[in-house]
């Protein structure tokens, strides 16, 4: 009996020995791009780190750089990131190469049901192969490409005149990529206040992922597709279809006739520069920066206003926004699943909203209050209905490179045409796809 | 006492250890010294070279581990030498190259011939001179952004000031015809104090008493320049166009700060290309065919140099 004890006593120490090394507080890194809902998810964690008793340290890398800094990585196996919001399209590669934790049979055992998010950010940032149901990350941002304006320019009667003057139509939000254009042109180079100022930032960045975000929103309102037929890469005659080409070189007139001097090579922190500056009347940015731009003393409130990427032939956004993954080479994926599974949590995706996050999940995007909640609350919901992304193949820096290039070198410095621009594009692409193997 | 090498070694080390070497020949404990460095030579140096050879010849891409990898031949240089993209960088690195080291030589050595004459406040001259060199590319490069700015920037308001053109009406780093050379411009501000300080040296190796001579035998001043200065510099001349020379064709950092290789591709320079192709698109394969295209191009016209200027250096 004494001999029983002892050995009850022993297994219950064991056992709680267990449980204290499974609940025992580690050391989370999440690693993220450094923005403003960087800053928001800080604020939110701490409820976590109260919650759980684990520490959250973060690692925030500029956009610029983000993805070198992070998948170089994940392709060494690096073990500082804990957590990673990876961009959209890594979410092939991450999978495929096995840098993600495959989360189905977590979620299963949790509870967590990917029918609770909205559809368009589960296929986009947790999915792959895509629109299967191997989940890889949870949706973590919602986010896409928008627009905001100067809104008390485009309230002032003189200014309303002059544009009726100038077009003969009232001065509103653009309803069509050409309407936008028109107003862009109206506003290049007019005095206000004594000021010029300029149409409309723009993205053109060459180095990064820059002026392909720009470019896809407007190829996409124009009907591009990145193959005929979804998944067979045949892309002969949709990369290079007549809209596509229109869209391209409704792009470069954009460039030229409508953007500040010397906006050759700017992305985010260039059109946020241009707006918060008063250079410009119209800015394209995601809708992550949006909270902070309505916050902004100078050219917030009032003065600013937001509108969804206008649709031409079709209602069409590019697709930001990122899941949150497991990084397979973690030692504290214990701990990193908890943090999903909080974050997953009603509550926190309500607070993450509030906060300036854009929360993904359908308790707050359906909740009655969500389209007042913000002036770009509406704005984003009808952006994620009409999303589309770029290619999330594993191979996908070398297809963004390529067409980074491309279209670098038609819209901005001029060379060849448009239809030769995306000709080429077909061609590298179909080597990158070759040397893949999936073609 | 024998005054061998391997005695007076042995003498001057500890006994256990001078017990074990000295039955070692000279040429073994010499072994034994130069092997670390040999060692390091070949583990820093040689192995990656070869490794790299091996790997131009596969698909290879360092981010796709478990994919299987393809033994190609010459797929990869093929595809390099006949992909008219990467000639166009090449003729960019070409201008680039080209223009630096004209512009970096005639005012370097302009420069340095100057500061030789002795005039008061020469050292004070000399220190501001080299200042940009002693910055760092990326602290330059975006200095010269901010220059070349349409709407604020000096060097458009001067160049507008001047010429009496609308400083915001021409863009230094997004017209294509403009950025080749606006990036020439950075570049030759920043190193052209190198090579001045070169010819300085050199200018100042030539003995006075050359001058004094040809005075006596009445030889003009233009006369002097070109028959004992430009010779008697050129040695020195050479050296800082090789340095330069294998400086500007790595030259990456100064020039994606500038340009990002933008407008288009226009001042893609082969590093930057390089780069891109290496640790963005990850074709790690291919990269390694395009280095090893590049080394080869680097040294063999590092080769040709070298002897040409074994050959002033005899004269």
């Amino acid at each position: 009996m004494t001999y029983f004890k002892l050995a009850t006593a022993s297994a219950l120490a064991l056992a709680a020995a267990g449980v204290s090394s499974t609940a025992q507080a580690e050391d989370l890194t999440l690693c993220w791009a450094a923005w403003d809902p960087a800053n928001a998810l800080v604020e939110l964690s701490k409820d976590f780190e109260a919650q759980s008793g684990h520490t959250m340290n973060f690692e925030f890398v500029p956009w610029p750089n983000f993805a070198d800094r992070m998948l170089n990585e994940l392709n060494s196996g690096g073990k500082l990131c804990d957590l990673l919001i990876g961009d959209s399209q890594w979410i092939g590669g991450g999978a495929e190469n096995g840098h993600y934790v495959k989360l189905n049979d977590f979620f299963d055992a949790e509870g967590i049901s990917m029918d609770d998010f909205a559809p368009a950010t589960v296929y986009a940032y947790s999915t792959w192969p895509k629109g299967t149901p191997n989940y890889y990350a949870l949706p973590a941002m919602g986010d896409a490409n928008g627009w905001f304006y100067r809104k008390d320019w485009f309230d002032r009667d003189d200014i309303k005149a002059a544009y009726k003057e100038a077009t003969g139509s009232d001065l509103r939000e653009p309803q069509s990529q050409k309407e936008m254009l028109q107003i862009a042109q109206f506003f290049q180079g007019r005095e206000i206040d004594g000021k010029t100022v300029y149409g409309a930032a723009i993205f053109t960045e060459r180095g990064s992922e820059g002026i392909t975000m720009g470019v896809t929103s407007a190829l996409y309102p124009w009907g591009f597709k990145y193959e005929n037929t979804p998944g067979s890469y045949d892309m002969e005659g949709a990369v290079n279809s007549a809209e596509a080409v229109e869209a391209l070189e409704f792009y470069k007139e954009f460039y030229k006739t409508a953007t500040p001097p010397g906006y050759t090579n700017s992305y985010m922190g260039e059109s946020l520069d241009a707006f918060k500056s008063g250079q410009v009347a119209m800015a394209m940015n995601w809708f992550a920066f949006f909270p902070g731009l309505y916050a902004d003393p100078n050219t917030g409130g009032d003065k600013i206003d937001f509108f969804v990427n206008p649709p031409q032939n079709q209602a069409g956004s590019t697709l930001g926004g990122q899941g949150i993954s497991v990084v397979a080479y973690s030692d504290k994926q214990d701990a990193a699943l908890e943090y999903i599974k909080w974050f997953s949590d009603p509550g926190v995706q309500a607070k993450w909203w509030e906060l300036g996050g854009y929360s993904a999940h359908n308790s707050v995007l359906e909740d009655p209050g969500f389209v007042e909640s913000q002036p770009f609350a509406g704005d984003f919901l009808d952006a994620m209905a009409g999303v589309q992304d770029f290619w999330q193949e594993p191979a996908y820096a070398e297809l963004l490179l390529a067409m980074q290039k491309r279209v670098h070198d038609y819209v901005v410095a001029d060379q060849g045409t448009a239809q030769e621009a995306l000709d080429k594009l077909i061609e590298d692409w179909t080597e990158v796809f070759e040397d893949e193997g999936k073609l | 006492m024998s005054d061998r090498t391997i005695d007076r070694v042995a003498s001057s080390t500890p006994a256990p250890v001078a017990r074990k070497i000295r039955g070692l020949s000279d040429r073994a404990i010499a072994w034994i010294f130069v092997a670390p460095t040999i060692f390091l030579l070949l583990a820093i140096n040689i192995f990656p070279l070869v490794w790299t050879i091996r790997l131009s010849f596969t698909n290879y891409k360092a981010n796709r581990i478990g994919r299987e990898v393809k033994e190609i031949g010459l797929r990869n240089y093929e595809r390099i030498l006949t992909d008219s993209d990467i000639w166009l960088n090449m003729q960019a690195t070409a201008h680039f190259l080209f223009w630096t080291i004209f512009f970096q030589v005639l005012i370097g050595f302009t420069l340095a011939w100057m500061i030789n004459k002795k005039f008061k406040g020469n050292d004070l001259w000399t220190t501001i001179i080299v200042l940009p060199m002693m910055l760092s590319p990326a602290v330059v490069g975006n200095f010269w952004k901010f220059l070349y700015q349409p709407q604020i920037g000096l060097f458009n308001y001067i160049v507008g000031f001047f010429t009496g053109k609308d400083p915001s009406s021409f863009e230094m780093l997004g017209q294509v015809n403009l950025a080749p050379w606006a990036i020439v411009i950075v570049d030759t501000w920043m190193w052209t104090p190198f090579v001045m300080l070169i010819c300085l040296a050199g200018l100042r190796s030539i003995p006075d008493y050359i001058y004094e001579a040809a005075e006596i035998d009445r030889a003009s001043k233009l006369r002097q320049f070109f028959t004992i200065t430009i010779p008697m510099v050129l040695p020195f001349l050479m050296l800082a166009v090789l340095f330069r020379g294998i400086e500007n064709f790595k030259m990456f950092d100064l020039v994606v700060q500038l340009t990002g290789g933008g407008p288009g591709s226009v001042t893609e320079l082969t590093s930057i290309n390089l780069k891109r192709e290496a640790f963005e698109k990850w074709r790690t394969g291919y990269a390694s065919a395009y280095a090893i295209i590049l080394f080869v191009t680097v040294f063999g016209l590092a080769s040709i140099y070298v002897k040409a200027l074994n050959k002033v250096k005899e004269r």
